[in-house]
């Protein structure tokens, strides 16, 4: 079971501002299902190679040429805020 | 002609033949759209300008004698996850409620190139997250069906639209039978090809090593065509494959010899509803029936699959979803006192319900600690999946069982019984895991008149034999036919 | 109170890749002109998806060859996750405990002592660079602006042991790294334009009453000079003997601290802690594949490679004759300067002659003109035409540094000079050296003959040898390009036998 600590750990680490109620309530159903994922206990994988890729595909490389970049104005297109040049976002307080 | 009733095929022939345009094609589709749309909440947005200039294009082009596309003037609804340059691409969040992609995602060129009719963008569960395109944070869809229902998901909102023959074809995402399984809740063929198969370049994220684009259409034909289509090797996506792309609609009508069905023990357990399990119980006896090799199968990890998914699913979708932060693009709070009190706030307002939780999930199991007893567990017992099904094709052709262990269940069911909702996914993730092809076909209606899916799977690009495998059973069957009672 | 420093290094490297790592934007440092060098997949936007640039692993897998490195046949890509602005997909694609390369060495030479040591490497591996946050410096909170130009940049990160002993090492360690990664031609590693950054882990060892006592390590981050890199460590150690003489903690007593450079004022200052721990997630990065590479093919790279600096050093010495010193003024300035100098010895055929004018001469005029050897204008093979005529004794150096001149001097008023331009310098201005001895000999004749020379005849013959002098000028003046000193025992042979 988590405890209030761990959930709260959790949501700063996901970066998600969680009321009180919402840590609760996402703190018991995440205590539910990770009750439920115990079940994998049973499963021996002491002689298991993890599988990250499904597919047997290594060395999908493309060549070292340059594209056409996006114009700037498309580039900041979707930006919440922008002074035209740059992307801008609240002072960032070093180190924080 | 009764052309939103007709099947790609016909479509295709009677533009050929020139009984109809695609001009008329597509504003039969739209008037459908006006007609219905509203009550089946199938569409984010409605194109009808741009499609009515594409279908224009097509008819300039077949009287010009210029060479079409293989979906020349068919409508298509695409999920709205899929980047559509110059067209909102919403994911159906309040994240990204106003994103306009600079871009377009390969499938959306494929599209392009086969002269299809990009007629709309199709809701879907936030982020491609959910069973049942509830969780959509702008709109409600309904199954075609009864609109007391869901139309499953997460790709509900091209289900519904083909289903509800508000378009001719659907493009959706499959990351744990998000295709198969509201295809089956709306009565229509859903196909997640193999991982590979298919370029995700421009599709949304959910989990990376699970999503799969599909097609949706009302046969097994057009399914075929619609795949052969968007399949294919790009060098954009790393994960893809690049083997030839074989033409699965020319071949689609040759049954298979010889054919050998392992029926999966494990797909009929605790929970399946009776109706379902009558109907794909029938369903298999039409394999027999056509003299195939019917055996019982067990895929013994069946039972771990939706653990291990949730595991790995969240634990991406985790990483995935970081960069909606409120900084390059999508939702900024406006209220929050500093930057690290920004991002928090504007993901605590962009995401829903389900997405918060799975990205607190995948946080947690991949965090300092537990990591090794979850995520990494997830990617072991993931191998022993995959080895059950490979094990499995050793005998048998394709696999059968019901898609959904239960016809569409009513809108509002689930939502607050998370854990249960996920169980429902537990016939379709496996194949998620292993990277296997799955496809899900009419195969009946329960007692209170709502579809029932038959779900196939077949070795990795297999395909082509699983198309033609579904085709034998719907040649000898009518689920396909029917329709809902207001289309 | 005794004590050893100990240091490590996070040295990260940009790669001369033409594109990014994972993208067909341009690698170019771009500062000017913001947001012009991205594009879907280095924004992160929604959908995209990363493929790699096979030339950034092989200018990695070079690298790590001239690092002595063991390579691995088996890599694959991680996420890193963290957020920051200059971050746009809020995990930065890297590699976490299978990099391409482990387990290698430099070895460096300390100026102050000549003692030759080797720092270890714990691995090297690829990521890709970030963005850059610029912020505002009006002190009144204004918003912070985002550059991504420089997101997705190839960066090397090259990780050593603690082995480091002096914040001279910790410098020279750098210039080495440096010259070998300029010599291999993977990265340009200017510390002004962010191609070569270093962080620095510095804690002491006390020893006392027979103990030895590790200090709190501290991370001093974003050194951004040479000198930088030398100072901050001079003053970290200075700053912890002080530490530990009022605090006494030993490292485990307190969380590692992370401390900034302040250039001006010569000190490092604490950074503010995070609340949090970092936990960066780290997991296999599903949109990237694995990446195999055979060993034939890394013997392709390794058959690409030129000599490396540490080589070349040796073999100047032992192969050319050099001096320790001379042998490093050469290699240390870099592989185009080392490489001219091979080929004017090997037109030369003597590598001292070589060293002796490029040391001097050259560098002296590579310094009155504020340029590098390659936009010199005197060729590698005519300067080595000039000096093969001197080791052969066809003319003096005294003309070889005339002929050099006139070189320059043609050269300045817009010809080219060739080695054929040697010759016909040596000719019109006679530089030639007389070798005919029966000219000599006419000359030398007609000097003593001259009734002007009677009295110095007179001197040398009567012993003087100091009077000869003013002879052999006259006769070096009638036949220009004689050897003075075959002149001088001439004409002595001549009056004294
Ligand atoms: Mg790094
Ligand atoms: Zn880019």
């Amino acid at each position: 079971m988590l405890s209030p600590e761990d959930v709260q750990k959790v949501a700063t680490l996901a970066r998600l501002k969680l009321s009180e109620e919402e840590l609760e309530q996402i703190g018991h159903q995440l205590g539910e299902i990770l009750d439920y994922v115990a079940v994998l206990d049973e499963v021996d994988v002491s002689e298991v190679e993890p599988m990250a890729h499904v597919a047997d595909v290594f060395n999908a490389f493309r060549a070292d040429e340059t594209r056409v970049s996006l114009p700037r104005e498309e580039s900041l297109s979707n930006a919440p805020k922008t002074d035209g040049k740059y992307f801008l976002v609240p002072q960032i307080l070093e180190n924080a | 002609m009764d052309i939103t009733g007709s099947t790609t095929g016909q479509l295709l022939d009677a533009m050929q033949n020139g009984t109809v345009s695609a001009v008329e094609v597509t504003q039969a589709y739209l008037n459908e759209i006006s007609a219905h749309g509203e009550t089946v909440g199938a569409f984010l947005s409605v194109d009808s300008e741009g499609s009515l200039t594409q279908a224009a294009e097509v008819d300039r082009k077949r009287s010009s004698g210029e060479s079409l596309g293989k979906l020349a003037g068919l409508p298509v609804a695409v999920k709205d996850n899929i980047c559509t340059k110059g067209l909102a691409t919403t994911c159906a969040s309040r994240m990204l409620e106003n994103f306009v992609p600079p871009y377009d995602a390969h499938v959306t060129t494929q599209l392009q190139n086969a002269d299809a009719i990009i007629i709309g963008k199709a809701n879907l569960d936030e982020f491609a997250m959910g069973s049942s395109t509830e969780n959509s944070a702008l709109q409600v869809t309904r199954n075609p069906w009864n609109i007391d229902h869901a139309p499953g998901g997460s790709s509900g909102g091209s289900a519904a639209a083909v289903g509800a023959r508000l378009a001719s074809m659907g493009i959706g995402s499959d990351t744990g039978g998000s295709i198969r399984q509201p295809a089956s809740f709306c009565g229509v063929v859903g196909m997640k090809p193999t991982y590979g198969r298919v370029s995700r370049y421009g599709l949304v994220a959910f989990a990376s090593s699970l999503d799969q684009i599909g097609p949706f259409a009302t046969d097994v034909t057009g399914t075929a065509r619609l795949l052969e289509s968007i399949a294919g090797y790009d060098v954009r996506d790393s994960t893809s494959v690049d083997r030839p792309v074989p033409g699965y609609s020319a071949t689609v009508e040759q049954p298979l010899e010889n054919l050998r069905v392992g029926v999966v023990s494990e797909f009929f357990g605790e929970g399946i509803d009776s109706d379902v399990d009558a109907s794909i119980r029938a369903a298999i006896d039409v394999y027999r029936s056509l003299g195939a090799e019917v055996s019982e199968v067990s895929l013994p990890h069946t039972r771990y699959a939706v653990a291990t998914y949730y595991l790995i699913a969240c634990s991406e979708a985790s990483s995935n979803l970081a960069r909606y932060d409120g900084v390059h693009y999508g939702r900024r709070a406006e209220q929050f006192e500093n930057m690290i009190d920004m991002y928090a706030a504007s993901r605590a307002e962009g995401f829903g319900a389900e997405v918060k939780r799975r990205i607190m999930l995948g946080v947690f199991a991949l965090s300092e600690g537990y990591s090794d007893q979850y995520y990494l567990k997830g990617l072991k017992v993931r191998r022993l999946i995959r080895n059950d099904f490979d094990a499995a094709f050793e005998n048998v052709d394709v696999l059968a069982g019901p898609t959904c262990p239960t016809p569409a269940f009513k809108i509002g069911e689930l939502v607050d019984d998370p854990l249960q909702m996920y169980l429902s996914d537990i016939c379709t993730i496996s194949a998620n895991l292993a990277g296997i092809p799955g496809v899900s076909v009419p195969a009946g209606f329960s007692s209170n008149g709502l579809p029932i899916g038959l779900q196939l799977l077949a070795g990795p690009f297999e395909e082509e034999k699983l198309l033609r495998a579904a085709r034998m059973f719907e040649r000898e069957t009518v689920w396909h036919t029917k329709r809902p009672s207001f289309s | 109170m005794e004590f050893t420093p100990i240091i490590g290094l996070e040295v990260h490297v940009q790669l001369l890749t033409k594109s990014k790592l994972f993208c067909g934007c341009p690698n170019l440092f771009n500062p000017d002109n913001p947001n012009v060098q991205t594009c879907p997949v280095c924004i992160g936007l929604p959908g995209s998806l990363p493929v790699m640039n096979q030339e950034a692993l092989r200018l990695s897998q070079k690298t790590a060859m001239a690092l002595n490195l063991n390579l691995a046949n088996f890599t694959k890509w991680d996420r890193k996750q963290y957020y920051y602005p200059d971050l746009p997909k809020a995990y930065q694609i890297s590699q976490f405990d299978l990099p391409f390369s482990y387990d290698g060495w430099v070895e460096v030479t300390l100026p102050s002592s000549g003692e030759t040591t080797k720092v270890r490497l714990i691995r090297a591996h690829l990521e890709e660079d970030a963005g850059k946050n610029m912020h505002d410096e009006s002190g009144r909170g204004g918003d912070s602006k985002v550059d991504l130009n420089r997101t997705g940049t190839p960066l090397l990160e090259i990780v050593s042991e603690p082995d480091i002993r002096s914040a001279e090492e910790a410098r020279v360690f750098l210039e080495e790294l440096r010259l070998l990664l300029r010599y291999i031609e993977v990265s340009d590693c200017n510390m002004q334009e962010g191609s070569m950054r270093c962080d620095a882990n510095v804690n002491l060892h006390v020893h006392e009453d027979g103990e030895k006592i590790p200090t709190p390590i501290v991370e001093v981050k974003n050194l951004n000079s040479f000198r930088g890199v030398e100072a901050a460590i001079e003053h970290e150690i200075k700053r912890q003997i002080k530490a530990w003489e009022t605090d006494r903690k030993r490292i485990g007593d307190v969380p590692k601290e992370t401390r900034g450079w302040d250039a001006d004022r010569g000190q490092t200052f604490g950074q503010r802690g995070k609340e949090d721990a970092a936990d960066y997630r780290y997991f296999p990065d599903p949109d990237l594949v694995p990446v195999t590479t055979t060993d034939e093919q890394f013997d392709a790279i390794r058959a690409t490679l030129c000599v490396f600096p540490a080589d070349r050093r040796n073999s100047y010495v032992s192969d050319l004759g050099l001096s320790d010193y001379d042998a490093s003024v050469i290699v240390d300035q870099g592989r185009e300067y080392a490489d001219y100098f091979d080929e004017v010895t090997s037109v030369c055929g003597d590598g001292k002659q070589a060293a002796n004018w490029l040391t001097q001469d050259v560098q002296r005029e590579l310094n009155d003109r504020k340029i590098e050897i390659a936009e010199f204008s005197i060729l590698a093979s005519v300067l080595g035409t000039v000096l093969q005529k001197i080791v052969k004794g066809e003319i003096t150096i005294k003309s070889g540094r005339a002929v050099f001149t006139e070189l320059l001097a043609q050269s300045d008023d817009g010809s080219d000079v060739t080695a054929n331009s040697v010759d016909t310098i040596i000719a019109d201005k006679g530089l030639g050296k007389v070798q005919d001895t029966g000219k000599i000999d006419i000359a030398i004749q007609a000097v003593i003959g001259n009734e002007r020379n009677a009295k110095a005849v007179e001197d040398v013959r009567g012993g003087k040898q100091q009077a000869v002098g003013p002879l052999i000028g006259q006769v070096m003046r009638e036949l220009k390009g004689a050897d003075a000193g075959s002149v001088r025992q001439m004409i002595i042979d001549k009056l004294t036998s």
